[in-house]
């Protein structure tokens, strides 16, 4: 069984229990030499690090670095966005992302995602919200449909607030339960990563803390890889931390990859040091 | 096998059983659906094209139909009775073309200044008077055009015992006409920064002066945008005019004469097109009509994506 | 009532101009006079408004006092005999845009979809503008179009072919001439396209690209994502725009009336002539009697209430969906 599920202390500091660092065991996603450019303008750069399984990667740096595009390419979702393109490897198992061995739909139900804000389907009931990627990738028996969205409900701690009311519409819930309903429905279809996009950020407080504290139960179940431009959360939520920042033509760089604990406490880099310590961003 | 990594560990984990199960499903079901994918946007695509094809259908039809019968003789002459001798005499619309624009610019010269006006108050007051205004508008565009000839007929023939001229059609295009350039031109007048009035007011102008020396100039592009359009609708009603107009050969400048019009020559000589004479009327008619309402409706959008443009 | 504001306004204007008394006067003088014009001006579109309102409905009295609800619910228009019996009319007005609705609302969707999805975003508007160009065509040319070249196409290849293939079934049967119900409701199918493509298209343009990317990023397909999130969130955009269109339908005149045969009798079938509430309006009135007048009165007033009701309920459905999106 994993055993690397860590409780956060109340007073926000370092998690434990996991000092050893995280890339040395197993590898959910790699990635080699990863650039994205727009229309030929280059916004991230030669991006390499691994994203290690069932731990929490977070992608930090000051905004323009490029964290929220090198995210979206991970599950190919620039596809949709006309003059995207993404080089580079982003291997999955052993399968190349942008192979054509692999559906580019195919690789969006492997890998999830999670928004900025909370975009569950409005014209969906709660039950048909969690069950609809099952839906588009065309399980249809009842019973799996009903016992993955009671398993994703449970994991997104959210099944005790809306097991009895499951055909209502997705809008009668608070919005930090709406961004755990978008949760569910990723949870749902059993992704092997999860991307999230600064889930937070359009949280009050306390829903916030109540998503942090999903993250670390989440973990045990899939690899997550989440942009944050809060550093606090980063270092609590997450195992490994990737820093990128903007270079002088305006393409996001990858300057360190770090178990978490350590950048923040002895960052190898000047740069680093000097965005914990908050003097830019 | 790209079965994710760690699977040999955890043969019992439902979580796993469950991933594979969802994903052998989505791989085994996404064939059908990239193929019902690309099929569909194909429809849609198709759907574009045949929407497209009509208009350019309708248009040829008009050109190949149409062309050969026009001639200077087409706009400078009246149309002329064919006899038993010369069955081939063709005349032109020159009655039905000074028709268009006597009931035409009548419509014109009354609805501009009401409608611009109108639009104006709709623009600068938000008061119940305002809004009621702005709904009676709404609906009256959505009317069907030939009430507004009934209603004509009825008021100024039946009741004050007028006679058909070319002035009550100007009249019933009127109607057509005022909450269509009211409606735009509101738009327009509401496009104008706000910081433009208030500098005027603040320089101690009145608000008349402000409206129609600094507002309306800068509105104007766009009030011209909305003229046009309203003309382009106008231009081609046919319905409220059978009923005030009456009919006439001879071509007048005249509003109180009997007066026909461009449609109305269309439609009588489709229905009494038992002649290829009189269906040539109507072919090279329809061509006429359609070329101007077209421009005209073109010209009011390419003057609208030019302001957009502008703006931005 | 509608006298009120200029009142009210007036004073209301006075406030602004603090400036010590010398020049306050001229310019709240000045004021008045453009709030009167403003105000004066837009009165008198309101009474004409309310004119032509009353003006229909009087005109109508003898005819409801002649006809009664017969006047709705009669079967037999006949103006020699003094029957007015608008039921066929009813029938033919709602059939015809019954079946321009059928054909226009899936095919007008799935070029909005085209517009919003397949083209490239720049594309867009002059895209847009090709389709919605065919609403500028005056629809005398729909109706001429319709009368000598579909109408002889129909009767020689389309409605011999139709009564084989469905072996004259109901709607289909009996014998048929170049003008019916058919042609005119296919003649506003292209007629009200325009209407449905443009407001669609608008509709399916706001739905927030997080839904799209939403779905997208669940493993579906394009056109997973259009059916199942993009269409049902603008779904109430789209019933606006088949509302409006509905609208448009229900009261076209001339192009209906060239190609529908004005019929006056409840039909049996779609291939055989009819007529419209509308387009009789455009037929009747040539040397009618005082009271077929009054009857054609009557009409305008059943169809200024449906036209009116059917209008003001698509507007209402896009407000609502135009509101939905900015929340």
């Amino acid at each position: 069984m994993d055993s690397a599920i860590t409780v956060p202390t109340p007073s926000g500091a370092m998690t434990t229990g996991d000092v050893e660092d995280p890339r040395l065991g197993a590898i959910a996603m790699r990635l080699k030499d990863v650039s994205v450019s727009f229309h030929g303008r280059m916004a991230v750069r030669d991006v390499s690090f691994e994203v290690p399984d069932k731990r929490v990667t977070a992608l930090i740096g000051p905004s323009g670095s490029g964290k929220t595009t090198l995210l979206r390419a991970l599950n190919r979702l620039h596809d949709v966005t006309r003059g995207a393109k993404v080089e580079g490897e982003i291997l999955l198992g052993n399968t190349n992302l942008y192979s054509r061995e692999i559906h580019p739909t195919l690789t969006r139900m492997r890998v999830g995602m999670v928004f900025q804000r909370p975009n569950p389907f409005p014209t969906m009931s709660i039950f048909d919200n969690v069950v609809s990627g099952l839906r588009f990738n065309g399980v249809r028996k009842r019973a799996v449909l009903n016992e993955a969205a009671e398993s994703a409900l449970i994991a997104a701690a959210l099944w005790d607030r809306v097991k009895d009311r499951l055909k209502m519409h997705a809008s009668s819930l608070s919005g930090g339960e709406q961004q755990r309903l978008c949760i569910a429905r990723a949870l749902a279809v059993e992704p092997e990563v999860l991307l999230m996009d600064e889930p937070t950020s359009a949280l009050d407080p306390v829903s916030t803390q109540r998503i942090e504290e999903l993250l670390s139960e989440l973990k045990a179940r899939v690899s997550i890889v989440i942009v944050t431009h809060n550093m606090q959360q980063a270092a609590r939520i997450s195992d490994l931390c990737v820093f990128l920042l903007m270079g002088d033509d305006g393409a996001g760089e990858q300057i360190e990859v770090a178990p978490t604990q350590k950048l923040f406490t002895d960052p190898t880099d000047r740069r680093t040091l000097d965005y914990i310590q908050g003097r830019f961003g | 096998m790209s079965v994710t990594t760690g699977i040999g560990e955890l043969p019992a984990d439902p979580i796993l059983e469950r991933r594979a199960l969802i994903q052998s499903i989505a791989r085994g079901s996404l064939a059908r659906r990239a193929v019902v994918s690309r099929l569909m946007l194909g429809v849609c695509g198709l759907a574009f094209l045949a929407a497209s094809t009509v208009l350019v259908w309708i248009v040829y039809l008009l050109v190949a139909k149409g062309f050969h019968w026009i001639s200077i003789n087409f706009f400078t002459q009246d149309p002329l009775t064919p006899t038993v001798f010369q069955q081939n005499l063709l005349g032109g619309i020159r009655n039905a073309i000074r028709g268009s624009i006597v009931i035409d610019g009548i419509a014109l010269v009354i609805a501009i200044p009401v409608g611009i006006v109108a639009g104006h108050l709709l623009a600068v007051s938000e008061n119940v008077f305002a809004n009621a205004v702005r709904s009676t508008a709404e609906v009256m565009t959505g009317l069907p055009s030939i009430l507004f000839g009934i209603f004509v007929y009825e008021f100024m023939i039946i009741r004050f015992h007028s006679h058909f001229s070319g002035f009550l059609g100007g009249l019933a295009l009127t109607m057509i006409m005022v909450p269509v350039i009211m409606k735009a031109s509101e738009i327009s007048f509401r496009a104008v920064p706000a910081s433009i009035r208030e500098a005027g007011l603040s320089l101690g102008l009145s608000k008349g002066v402000v409206a129609t020396r600094i507002v309306t100039p800068a509105a104007a592009p766009g009030l011209l945008t909305a003229v046009l359009l309203a003309t382009s609708r106008a231009v081609g009603e046919t319905a409220p005019l059978i009923w005030v107009i009456g009919n006439n050969y001879v071509a007048t400048w005249s509003p109180y004469k009997q007066q026909t019009a461009i449609p109305i020559a269309i439609y009588n000589g489709i229905l009494n097109g038992a002649s290829p004479l009189q269906q040539a009327y109507a072919w090279g008619s329809a061509l006429f009509l359609v070329a101007v309402v077209l421009c005209m409706n073109l010209g009011s959008r390419l003057l609208a994506a030019f302001l957009r443009r502008e703006r931005h | 009532m509608s006298t009120g504001p200029i009142t009210e306004s007036a004073p209301g204007v006075a406030p602004e101009g603090r400036a010590p008394g010398r020049v306050k006067r001229p310019r709240a003088r000045s004021d008045g006079a453009y709030w009167g014009i403003l105000y004066g001006t837009t009165l008198i579109f309101v009474v004409v408004c309310a004119t032509f309102l009353v003006t229909l409905v009087t005109s109508s009295f003898s005819a409801w006092g002649h006809s009664g609800l017969g006047l709705i619910t009669g079967t037999t228009w006949n103006p020699d005999k003094q029957l007015y019996g608008a039921l066929p009319l009813i029938i033919g007005t709602l059939v015809t845009s019954a079946i321009a609705l059928v054909l226009a609302v899936p095919l007008g969707v799935l070029v909005a979809v085209a517009l919003v999805h397949l083209v490239p975003r720049r594309l867009r508007t002059p895209m847009s503008s090709f389709v919605e160009l065919l609403a500028a065509v005056p629809s005398v040319v729909f109706g001429g179009v319709g009368f000598l070249v579909l109408a002889p196409y129909f009767q020689q290849h389309f409605y011999p072919w139709l009564q084989s293939t469905t072996h004259s079934f109901g709607p289909f049967s009996g014998t048929f001439s170049t003008t019916s119900i058919l042609l005119a409701g296919i003649v506003l199918f292209v007629m009200v396209l325009p209407t449905i493509v443009a407001f669609s298209r608008d509709a399916i343009a706001i739905v927030p690209e997080e839904q799209i990317e939403g779905a997208m990023s669940l493993g579906a397909t394009r056109w997973q994502t259009l059916w199942k999130v993009v269409l049902p969130s603008a779904r109430t955009g789209i019933t606006g725009a088949v509302t409006l269109a509905a609208a448009r339908a229900l009261g076209e005149t001339i192009a209906v009336a060239m190609v529908i045969g004005n019929y006056f009798k409840v039909p049996h079938s779609l291939l055989q002539g009819g007529t419209t509430l509308a387009s009789a309006l455009a037929t009747q009135w040539d040397g009618a009697t005082t009271l077929t007048i009054s009857a054609l009165g009557a009409l305008a007033v059943i169809l200024i209430a449906i036209t009116a009701g059917v209008n003001y309920a698509g507007r209402s459905l896009l407000r609502r969906a135009n509101q939905g999106a900015t929340l």
